[in-house]
C-alpha cells in the first residue's frame, strides 16, 4: 500500500514506558487536522478513534477513498464543526494507519515485528498521544471527545491529565472492559490465529494475509455493533438475489451477504496484528482496578466538565456501564450532564445518523465553548 | 416563567451549590444561574426536556429522583429543589430523606390539595378535581400521592425533618404561614413552599 505521502506523521523523540515495561522512542505517531488552530490554541479538540477506525475522521479518507469514519458529526457546520474547532485526531498506537505498530520493522531484527510488537494498553495509546499537544503548542485542549475505545482514551486521558481538557466527552463506553467484551474479542483474535495464513503473526514475511480469519473476527464483531431490533427491522429473513432457499451454504440470506461484504471490506483496511494489539489493549481496560477499586478517584483532580453520552440499544456498552461513569463523577462533585439517545441502531448509534445524539453533541460543545467567551 | 420561581431564588444564598431534581426545561436552572450566580445542576427524567435543557448550556444528568439520588454523596449540594414534583413519587417519604442526604437544605413546593377550589369541585361535582394546577383526570394523573399544606406540615412531624420556612402563594403573592394561620394558608394557598432543614 503506497499510503505514506497521505498521511501526516509526528515522530516522538521523547521516551514512552508502556505499560508491559518496555520503553520505546523515536515512534512515529501518525495524524490528521481538520480546521484551523485559533490565536489563543484554545479551540482544539482531540477526537480519539475506536478499535477500526484511524486519523482520518471525516472527508474523504484518502487511502480508503471511503467516507471518514465520523463523517455524520465532524465536519463544517457539523456537531463537531470545523469552521469552529480545529480537530485533532491520531492513528492509536498499536494501528495500522500509519503510528508505531506491530506492521512496522524493528530496528533490531530488520525484520516486521509481527506479535514481537510489545502488548499496549489504552494508557500507553493516551501517552502518546498527549505529545501532540506540545507538538501544536496547545497549553489545554477545548475538548478531548471519542466513542467505544475512544471513550475509554477519553476516561484515561482526563484521569492522566487532568488540567489538559476543558471538556471531556466519553461516549458509549466503559471504564473496565466486562466478560462479555472480553469473550467477544477473544472470539476475533481466535479466528485470525486459526487463519492458516496468520502463520503465529509472522504473515508479512511469507507476502500473505489472514484475510479470512481477519474477515470473521470483523463478522462477528460487527453483529455486536448492531441491535437485534436494527438487525430484524434491515435484514429481517429476507432472500440475497434469490426467489427461494438453495439448500446449501451460499449466502441465502441479506444478513449472511451484508456480513460477508463487510468481512471482506474490512480485510483490504486493516491488519489482523493491529486487530490482535487494539483488542487485547481494550480487555486490559480497567480504569476502576487502576484506582484500586474506586473508579472516582480517577477524577478527583479534574475541573473537566464532563457530558456522558449512552444510547438504549447498545448492548455492548450498555447505558449502565455509562451510568457507573456518571456516578463515579458524581461522587467527587464533578461537573457532569448525562443523556441516554433512544436510538435501535446499537453500539454504532455514535457514528450514524442519529439526530437527538448529533444535536446533543453540537449544543454540549457550542454551549460549552461559549462559557469561556463569556 | 412560574411565580414560585422568584420565591425559590429568594430563599437561596449567592453563589450557592444547587441541584433541582426534576429540572424540565431548566428555566428555573437559568433562573438561579443568572439571579444568584448559583453553581446548578439539574437531574431530569425526559430525554426531550434533558435535550433542552444541554441546548441551554445547563448540566442536567437524565435520570429518576426516585432511583437516582443515591449517586450523589451525603451533602453534595447546599441546596437542593423539588419543585411540584413529591406527589408524583411512589415514595415521598424516601425521597424527602434522600433530599436532605444530599443537600444541606431542600426547598419542596407542593400543589395544595387543600385548597377551597379542589374541596369543592370533590363536593359538589362529586368526582375528582380538575383545577388549573391539578389539570390531569384520575386515571392519567402522575400525581399517585397528592397532599394538602397541613399534610405536608404534618408530615414534617411524622418522618422528621425541620420546617425552616413555609410560604403560601396565593393568587401570585407569597405570604407566610405559621400555626395561627396554617387552616387559612391551607384553605387559600395554591401553592405550598418549604425550607426544610434535617
Amino acid at each position: 500500500m503506497n499510503i505514506k505521502q497521505n498521511i501526516k506523521t509526528l515522530i516522538v523523540e521523547k521516551p514512552l514506558k508502556l505499560d508491559c515495561g518496555q520503553t520505546i522512542n523515536n515512534f512515529p505517531l501518525a495524524y490528521e487536522t481538520y480546521g484551523s488552530l485559533n490565536n489563543e490554541k484554545d479551540n482544539a479538540i482531540l477526537v480519539f478513534h475506536a478499535l477500526t477506525g484511524d486519523q482520518f475522521v471525516t472527508g474523504i479518507n484518502p487511502v480508503t477513498k471511503k467516507d471518514g469514519w465520523w463523517s455524520y458529526a465532524v465536519g463544517s457546520g457539523k456537531s463537531i464543526d470545523t469552521d469552529k474547532y480545529f480537530v485533532i485526531c491520531a492513528n492509536v498506537i498499536g494501528g495500522c494507519m500509519g503510528s508505531f505498530g506491530p506492521s512496522h520493522e524493528n530496528p533490531k531484527t530488520k525484520k516486521i515485528y509481527g506479535t514481537d510488537f510489545p502488548v499496549i494498553t489504552i494508557n500507553d495509546m493516551v501517552n502518546a498521544q498527549i505529545n501532540l499537544l506540545d507538538f501544536f503548542g496547545i497549553k489545554k485542549l477545548f475538548s478531548v471527545v471519542g466513542g467505544s475505545m475512544g471513550g475509554m482514551q477519553v476516561l484515561q486521558f482526563i484521569s492522566n491529565y487532568p488540567d489538559k481538557a476543558k471538556t471531556a466527552i466519553p461516549i458509549a463506553c466503559t471504564s473496565s472492559h466486562s466478560a462479555q467484551n472480553i469473550a467477544f474479542n477473544e472470539l476475533g483474535r481466535q479466528a485470525i490465529a486459526a487463519d492458516h495464513n496468520w502463520s503465529d503473526g509472522d504473515y508479512n514475511s511469507k507476502n500473505i494475509v489472514p484475510d479470512k480469519g481477519l474477515a470473521v473476527a470483523r463478522m462477528a464483531a460487527h453483529i455486536t455493533y448492531l441491535s437485534k431490533k436494527g438487525l430484524q427491522e434491515k435484514f429481517g429473513r429476507k432472500l440475497q438475489e434469490r426467489d427461494d432457499l438453495k439448500f446449501g451454504f451460499d449466502a441465502d440470506f441479506q444478513i449472511e451477504s451484508y456480513l460477508r461484504y463487510q468481512g471482506s471490506v474490512f480485510v483490504d483496511r486493516f491488519d489482523a496484528n493491529s486487530y490482535l494489539y487494539i483488542t487485547r489493549a481494550m480487555d486490559y481496560f480497567d480504569l476502576v482496578k487502576q484506582f484500586n477499586g474506586n473508579l472516582s478517584d480517577a477524577f478527583k483532580n479534574t475541573k473537566a466538565k464532563f457530558f456522558i453520552i449512552s444510547f438504549t440499544s447498545d448492548w455492548l456498552y450498555p447505558t449502565q456501564e455509562n451510568k457507573d461513569i456518571v456516578i463515579a463523577l458524581n461522587a467527587v462533585g464533578a461537573n457532569v450532564g448525562f443523556v441516554e439517545i433512544e436510538s435501535d441502531k446499537g453500539h454504532d448509534s455514535f457514528l450514524l445518523n442519529v439526530p437527538d445524539f448529533l444535536k446533543a453533541l453540537k449544543n454540549f460543545l457550542d454551549k460549552s465553548y461559549g462559557e469561556k467567551n463569556s | 416563567m412560574k411565580p414560585e420561581y422568584k420565591i425559590i431564588s429568594d430563599l437561596i444564598e449567592k453563589d450557592a451549590k444547587v441541584l433541582d431534581v426534576g429540572c424540565n426545561d431548566g428555566t428555573l436552572m437559568e433562573f438561579l444561574k443568572t439571579n444568584k450566580n448559583a453553581n446548578i445542576r439539574g437531574i431530569e427524567i425526559s430525554k426531550e426536556k434533558v435535550q433542552i435543557c444541554i441546548a441551554k448550556g445547563l448540566t442536567v444528568i437524565e435520570g429518576n429522583a426516585e432511583f437516582d439520588l443515591k449517586q450523589f454523596p451525603n451533602d453534595s449540594f447546599e441546596y437542593v429543589v423539588l419543585g411540584q414534583t413529591l406527589q408524583a413519587f411512589i415514595n415521598p417519604e424516601t425521597v424527602i430523606k434522600e433530599l436532605l442526604r444530599v443537600g444541606n437544605k431542600a426547598i419542596v413546593t407542593i400543589p395544595n390539595f387543600g385548597h377551597w377550589k379542589v374541596r369543592l369541585n370533590l363536593l359538589f361535582k362529586g368526582t375528582m378535581p380538575i383545577t388549573n394546577s391539578l389539570p390531569h383526570d384520575w386515571y392519567n394523573t402522575p400525581n399517585i400521592h397528592m397532599c394538602t399544606i397541613k399534610d405536608f406540615v404534618r408530615f414534617s412531624e411524622i418522618i422528621d425533618f425541620k420546617i425552616f420556612k413555609s410560604l403560601a402563594l396565593i393568587n401570585e403573592n407569597v405570604s407566610d404561614i405559621n400555626n395561627s394561620n396554617l387552616i387559612f394558608k391551607n384553605l387559600f394557598g395554591e401553592l405550598g413552599i418549604f425550607l426544610i432543614e434535617k
